[in-house]
């Protein structure tokens, strides 16, 4: 069976920075800048105004249709305003302000342990879908629709996604030791709901302290197998891993399900258990701080909502010659231009950088080297559509593909010339997704 | 020998006289003045008109299906000679040029990060709106630039488009290619212009750049009624009316300037100074 992938990239991973930090519990902060939509696909509708008392846990933005989830308040308190932020994904979203009264009290019903062995398929998406569950290994798709594939495309394989490939990243490896039991209820949840009984908890041979703590656990249960998979960047891409782990290939334009596969990141798998058996909607996620920019570099456990500013000061604060702070890793996270930006359920760290980690873009010709086509997990030609989309071309980028690029930044990470490719993409999709809305 | 001569002479008269009776059978007809209104177009075959190019426009001219002032690159010039071909009158109609409603430019205008990637204002719009603390304003990165057919734009050092009247011929292609929409379609003939286009409320706005317009709303009362308008915090002018140049003195903030006919770029490169 195969156990890797083509292409792929070996950056320095600085893992140690954080991996050997518990989670640490991040106090209750002065305010919480909650976004109205955590989720990828449809926008989420506020039912708040200014002025409103809200509880822990209680509604704040309902799901604006299927693709879509609900977001909840972190605690209980007041909205003391609602307007644009700057958010972690890299774009003005509207939020609400929310001042905590410091009781912490939960909306009726909420936190009430419960017995899960009795739920349907069905009750198991609602639970899930009610409690504001996306994906949290940064993508946020709403986890209730990965759990309703269409009759047509059976699923015979659930992956728990526990590579972590992303350079400094730390909290899912934190959450593997100190949360596994959780998390292998959580994915039991997912089999039921999708009638799956071949479980793979797949993690990278870097953490093997994890993976012998998945065996231990699974040891004697058939459902379960522990995947031990290279060190190699993106391992923990979608597709790269349902192709490590199963051989199969998830179509051009397809989803996960055409390829029988379901892969569920294990701090999703989590955030399920504690929202079937505690009644416990989303509201807090683990993140890692790290880099040589922090004074403590460590793992928190931080309200959905809590400012970087807060999370930097908790964390000891900034070195003096911090030049970069990135939410998310230094592969695909997205660079900050304010620590106004707060939590949001995929931000799985933040990431601080000295001027002289920090590489530069320099936009120099393309010299046809070929480097990128041969990392290019996705067996793309970032060189030629990075050519095309300068010169505005997008008809051609989407020949070449363009669509089925993840953004994971490899061929920018060897880039010779230092060419912004990925931004290349992400321009010549956005092109390309307003044409096909426009002709309908 | 003669066999073979006359078999030839034979067939190429017979297919001679094949492609004669096609040549009236199936001959298409064709307006004459088609041709001549090609000629009086600019042939740039630059697409503004709507059309994939300048014969395109003609032949729909000529057949009635296109108004004879329909080259926005011609402009009166050229409507006037398609006039004067399809034998009709044509009378009035002004140039328009385009007009960059925003004066912030490197240094009167705050800056939020240090940008760094695509030399695209639409790539750097994707990232929080690109790098000006002001969400309204010229990103300066040269979108337009690439998007003028006729070299009537220019980004100045100071980090902002500017367009060379003389040379715009008002297709509206930056307009389109503005990720700001900050490009307007102006008559020609007007010269006061409000140089900003944020809907920031006045101390916002003015935190975030030192020509922005405030909406203190002094402009609108020194001019006549209706000539400037006040929409979300922003005065606008009103391009129907004609205002006189005084009203401009009337800003605290130098966003309202007044071009003369002959350099109107360099005026909208100083902002505030």
């Amino acid at each position: 069976m195969a156990k890797g992938f083509f292409g792929g990239i070996h950056p320095d991973y600085h893992k140690e920075l954080a991996s050997g930090e518990p989670v640490k519990v991040m106090p209750l902060p002065e305010q919480l800048i909650v976004y109205f939509s955590q989720n990828l696909g449809v926008p989420s509708k506020p039912v708040v105004e200014k002025g409103d008392e809200v509880k822990k846990g209680q509604v704040i933005a309902e799901a604006g249709g299927f693709v879509s989830t609900p977001v909840h308040s972190p605690t209980s308190g007041k909205i003391k305003s609602i307007g644009l932020h700057p958010s972690p994904v890299g774009t003005e979203m509207e939020a609400a302000v929310i001042i905590p009264d410091g009781e912490d009290e939960w909306a009726e019903g909420c936190d009430k342990e419960r017995d899960i062995s009795g739920f349907t398929p069905d009750e198991i998406k609602n639970i899930v879908n009610n409690a504001g569950v996306v994906g949290m290994g940064g993508a946020t798709f709403p986890t209730h629709v990965k759990l309703s594939p269409p009759e047509d495309k059976p699923i015979d394989i659930l992956i728990l996604n526990g590579a972590e490939c992303e350079p400094y990243l730390a909290s899912d490896h934190r959450l593997m030791l100190e949360k596994a039991e959780e998390i292998l209820e959580g994915a039991s949840l997912f089999a039921r709901a999708i009638n799956v009984d071949n479980i793979v908890v797949a993690i990278e041979k870097n953490k093997p302290d994890a993976i012998e703590k998945m065996k231990n656990l699974t040891a004697g249960r058939d459902r379960f197998r522990v995947e031990a998979l290279g060190v190699i960047y993106p391992q923990g891409a979608e597709k790269q891993l349902i192709y490590a782990i199963t051989g199969r290939k998830v179509p051009t334009g397809g989803l996960p399900m055409d390829a029988g596969a379901l892969v569920q990141n294990v701090g999703t798998c989590f955030a399920a258990f504690e929202a079937a058996r505690l009644n416990r909607p989303l509201i807090r996620r683990v993140v890692t701080v790290t880099g040589s920019g922090i004074k403590n570099p460590s793992n928190i456990l931080a309200r959905i909502g809590t400012t970087f500013r807060d999370i930097v000061d908790f964390c000891g604060g900034m070195t003096d010659d911090t030049a970069k702070v990135i939410s998310g890793g230094p592969m695909m996270g997205i660079a900050q231009y304010s620590l106004d930006s707060a939590v949001g359920k995929g931000t799985s760290g933040i990431v601080l950088l000295k001027a002289d980690e920090v590489a530069q873009f320099e936009n120099n010709p393309c010299i046809r080297c070929g480097r990128c086509l041969a990392v290019c997990p996705m067996n793309l030609d970032p060189s030629a559509i990075s050519i095309f989309a300068e010169r505005m071309r997008y008809d051609e980028t989407e020949e070449y593909c363009v669509m089925d690029c993840i953004e994971c930044g490899s061929c920018a990470y060897v880039c010779p010339s230092k060419r912004p490719l990925v931004q290349h993409f992400k321009r010549a999709k956005a092109e390309i997704r307003k044409r096909s809305k426009k002709t309908g | 020998m003669l066999a073979a001569v006359i078999t030839l002479a034979g067939l190429g008269f017979l297919g001679s006289l094949g492609l004669a009776i096609a040549a009236r059978v199936f001959a298409v007809e064709t307006d004459p003045r088609t041709e001549e209104i090609e000629e009086a177009l600019p042939g740039a075959n630059c697409g503004a008109c709507g059309y994939p190019g300048c014969s395109e426009l003609a032949k729909r001219i000529a057949e009635g299906k296109a108004c004879i002032d329909d080259c926005p690159v011609g402009g009166q010039a050229v409507a006037k000679e398609i006039a004067g071909i399809m034998g009709v009158d044509f009378s009035g109609g002004e140039r328009d040029v385009a007009i960059v409603l925003c004066a912030g430019n490197n240094e009167n205008a705050l800056k939020k990060y240090h940008y760094n990637g695509v030399y695209d204002c639409v790539s750097a719009d994707m990232f929080y709106g690109g790098d000006k603390a002001c969400s309204y304003g010229c990103l300066g990165l040269g979108t337009c630039v690439g998007a003028c057919p006729f070299g009537a734009i220019e980004i100045m050092p100071e980090g902002i488009a500017k367009i060379i009247s003389d040379k715009c011929t008002g297709c509206g292609k930056c307009v389109e290619a503005c990720p700001k929409d900050i490009i307007k379609l102006v008559p020609a003939s007007r010269k006061l212009h409000i140089l900003c286009s944020s809907h920031d409320k006045g101390a916002a706005a003015k935190k975030k750049c030192e020509v922005a317009c405030i909406g203190c709303q002094k402009c609108v009362k020194a001019a006549p009624e209706g000539a400037i308008e006040m929409d979300d915090f922003l005065a606008v002018v009103n391009y129907a009316m004609e205002i006189p140049e005084n009203v401009a003195d009337e800003c605290p903030m130098g966003t309202i300037k007044v071009y003369d006919s002959e350099n109107s770029l360099k005026q909208a490169a100083g902002g505030g100074s």
